[in-house]
């Protein structure tokens, strides 16, 4: 399957489309644990070199056609994931499987096939658009770029922004200066689209815009999902729309994953207790029943010396001496509720792991027997 | 010069700001508001529907040359647009003060935070520098800054973003003002700690006895911390009333179709019912009301005039501008609207 034979230079030649290839029980993207940190800039006499952990040893799967959430507070690595998966960044270690191949790898994908394979849509829809160029080249370029002649890639740009609902006759001219929010972030979705990717990474996308506008943005990221198969990894810090568009979700804390599971399983019986934290500080809409104490007190962490054990350990609630002196690893729940088919559901807390030495976690007899 | 019933500490009566540059365009068009000492007025709407242009017209902090501002805005008993020198440094801070959003832009890089707390106190009472110290660091106490001490040294740059918006809310209590003005000072931080500030403004709010006006454009933060809501579209308040009585029953098609887009769990799987378009361009409003290109009731009236804000559902306190208000009846989720 190389993606990029030689490359059909005509009006109206197509890219070749990426093909689905491991099957639909293969996952679209394997990831294992990633690691990246960012060296802090000391003066000369400070002797220690220290670094930020902004991801720290991160692997997760995506399986083919579903909306993966990752959820987490600023800082703890869910931006830097993102780049790191679009190869925006270089992980210190750790490696990627696209579709059963192993990204930039010798033997496996280049990463001229798995850009167009994975795109990314980025928060801050005017930043991400080039000031000079205007909104048809900026959609066409990628393509062009990839081998299809300029024709094939005005008409391709234009299809696309009739899909994403801007009229070609009045837009496609148009700077990003020219437009507003809502309409700079449908440009960015038509050029993700543009080269026909399997995988769209959303950091963010919507939490910039106006209420009423993100509903409009987020009904076209459903229709687009459903239409081209595509598969998503949607980052926000908003729960709500988690909730209303992931059928799995991620939470992340100081650049670990310390739970994963189906969004149902999350919202209902999440079993951290950082993610019980982050579901109930979001405000609810009842006036009669307000929230009376914050579930969470402080900041997290700093990220260049994060705390031993458990990260989350400084700001837990029920944190104890085990919790200090060793870190808890991703433990697949035993107790699932029958009908739980979609994922596993994973937590890194000692709470939750047999024989932990923490007072709460279930006993090891008691499990086995279950 | 205007009748201010005596139990209101601001009254704001048909205010109009109009900002004259490269373009001139009209921010607010009769702005009618009050509010009771001690009271807490969420101020709902979206990107350029005036809602901070009101409350820097209710400091006077926009640029003087190019805004032309007419109405009245009485503040405890004070004509606010008549204040010239001293007398509007007297105002501003001590009778009314205001938390920004960006709170990294707000403090002055090159001074301490404790600097500029005892700056602010000094300027407003005759204290010694000692005196101020301590009040700025009680201040910083309260509002639960951990080791408030050494956060008296620290600079603007040195806290992290809920620290640094503790800081400000204690900047801006400093000289105990009668009324908060809260420019969506929980927009930029994190779930969690957004959460710890609005309960932290909602403690400090009714242990001093102040008014507050809090700027949003997120719902559900509104209701958490408001007695009011008003909401602002295209820079008229389009409704207004009781946290109850607008969450119950909301009369303006604006704001039911901002309660249908908001994302919930019960909408998993069924499109969003979002309100189709984009907000005006303020330098060309239509003529009639300003939501009616967007408006799925819209009629001709709507078109030609502009509605004026009348009582709904029967209720003295809830105020509509709408001419085809939807009356005592609550929202429905996924009312069949497509973008």
């Amino acid at each position: 399957m190389r993606v990029l034979e030689p490359k059909p230079r005509g009006a109206g030649a197509q890219l070749p489309p990426t093909e689905d290839r491991g099957g639909p029980a293969q996952p679209l993207l394997s990831v294992k644990n990633l690691v990246k940190h960012f060296p802090v800039r000391d003066p000369f006499w400070v002797r220690e070199r220290r670094v930020v952990h902004a991801v720290d040893g991160v692997s997760f799967d995506v399986a083919k056609g579903e909306t993966l959430g990752i959820v987490g507070e600023s800082g703890c690595g869910k931006s830097t994931t993102a780049r790191l998966l679009a190869r925006l960044l270089m992980p210190d270690s750790g490696s990627l499987v696209f579709d059963g191949d192993g990204v930039g790898e010798s033997g496996g994908l280049p990463l001229t096939a798995y850009r167009r394979s994975l795109q990314m849509v980025f928060q801050d829809s005017f930043a991400s658009l080039n000031p000079r160029m205007t909104i048809e080249d900026t959609i066409g370029f990628a393509p062009w770029v990839h081998g299809l002649s300029h024709s094939a890639t005005v008409a391709r740009s234009h299809a696309l922004l009739e899909r994403v609902g801007l009229l070609p006759a009045q837009f496609a001219a148009r700077y990003p200066h020219e437009l507003s929010g809502g309409q700079r972030q449908r440009i960015n979705i038509a050029r993700a689209l543009a080269l026909q990717p399997r995988l769209l990474v959303l950091d963010e996308a919507v939490a910039a815009l106006d209420k009423s506008v993100q509903a409009q943005v987020l009904n076209l990221l459903q229709e687009l999902k459903r239409e081209q198969g595509l598969t998503y990894i949607f980052i926000s810090h908003d729960l709500h729309v988690i909730q209303y568009l992931c059928d799995r979700v991620m939470v992340m804390y100081l650049g670990q994953v310390i739970e994963i599971g189906p969004v149902g399983q999350i919202y209902s019986a999440a079993r951290h207790p950082y993610t019980l934290a982050l579901l109930s500080a979001v405000p609810s809409m009842d006036p009669t029943r307000r929230t009376a104490k914050p579930p969470l007190a402080g900041d997290p962490p700093n990220p260049i010396s994060p705390p031993s054990g458990c990260r989350f350990r400084d700001r837990c609630p029920r944190a104890e001496a085990v919790c200090a002196s060793s870190v808890p690893a991703l433990t697949t729940l035993a107790a699932l509720p029958s009908g739980a088919s979609e994922g596993l559901h994973e937590v890194a807390c000692h709470m939750s792991i047999a024989g932990s030495g923490h007072s709460a976690a279930p006993a090891l007899k008691q499990l086995e027997a279950a | 010069m205007i009748d201010q019933a005596p139990n209101n500490l601001l009254t704001v009566r048909d205010l109009n700001v109009t900002f004259n540059g490269a373009r001139t365009l009209q921010a607010l068009h009769g702005v009618n508001l009050t509010l009771a000492p001690g009271e807490t007025l969420g101020l709902l709407g979206e990107s350029g529907s005036g809602k901070s242009v009101t409350l820097r017209t209710l400091l006077r902090i926009n640029p003087p040359q190019r805004t032309v501002v007419s109405g009245s805005i009485m503040v405890d008993g004070q004509d606010v647009l008549a204040l010239q020198g001293p007398g509007l440094s007297r105002y501003r801070g001590a009778v009314v003060s205001m938390v920004f959003q960006e709170s990294g832009l707000a403090f002055d890089p090159v001074y301490t935070i404790g600097q500029q707390m005892t700056e602010m106190i000094r300027a407003h009472e005759p204290v010694s520098q000692a005196m101020a110290s301590a009040r700025a660091l009680q201040m910083l106490d309260r509002v639960q800054i951990p080791q408030a001490r050494r956060r008296m040294a620290a600079y603007a740059h040195e806290l992290s973003g809920g620290m640094r918006q503790r800081a400000m809310i204690a900047l801006a209590l400093c000289c105990q003002p009668k009324l908060l003005l809260a420019d969506e000072p929980t927009t930029a931080l994190d779930a969690t700690v957004q959460i710890q500030i609005l309960l932290l403004l909602r403690e400090l709010q009714r242990e001093l006895g102040m008014a507050m006006i809090f700027v949003t454009h997120d719902i559900a933060a509104a209701v958490e911390i408001s007695d009011r809501l008003a909401v602002m579209y295209a820079g008229r308040i389009v409704e207004q009333g009781s946290v109850e009585g607008v969450l119950a029953r909301p009369a303006h098609h604006y704001t039911r179709g901002l309660m249908a887009s908001t994302v919930s769990a019960e909408m998993r799987g069924k499109p969003l019912a979002a309100i189709a378009g984009a907000p005006p361009d303020l330098a060309q409003l239509p003529p009639g009301c300003a939501f009616a290109p967007r408006c799925q009731k819209a009629t001709d009236r709507c078109r030609a005039d502009v509605p004026p804000l009348g009582s709904a559902n029967g209720e003295a306190q809830h105020q509509v501008a709408c001419w085809h208000p939807a009356l005592g009846s609550p929202v429905v989720a996924a009312e069949p609207e497509t973008c």
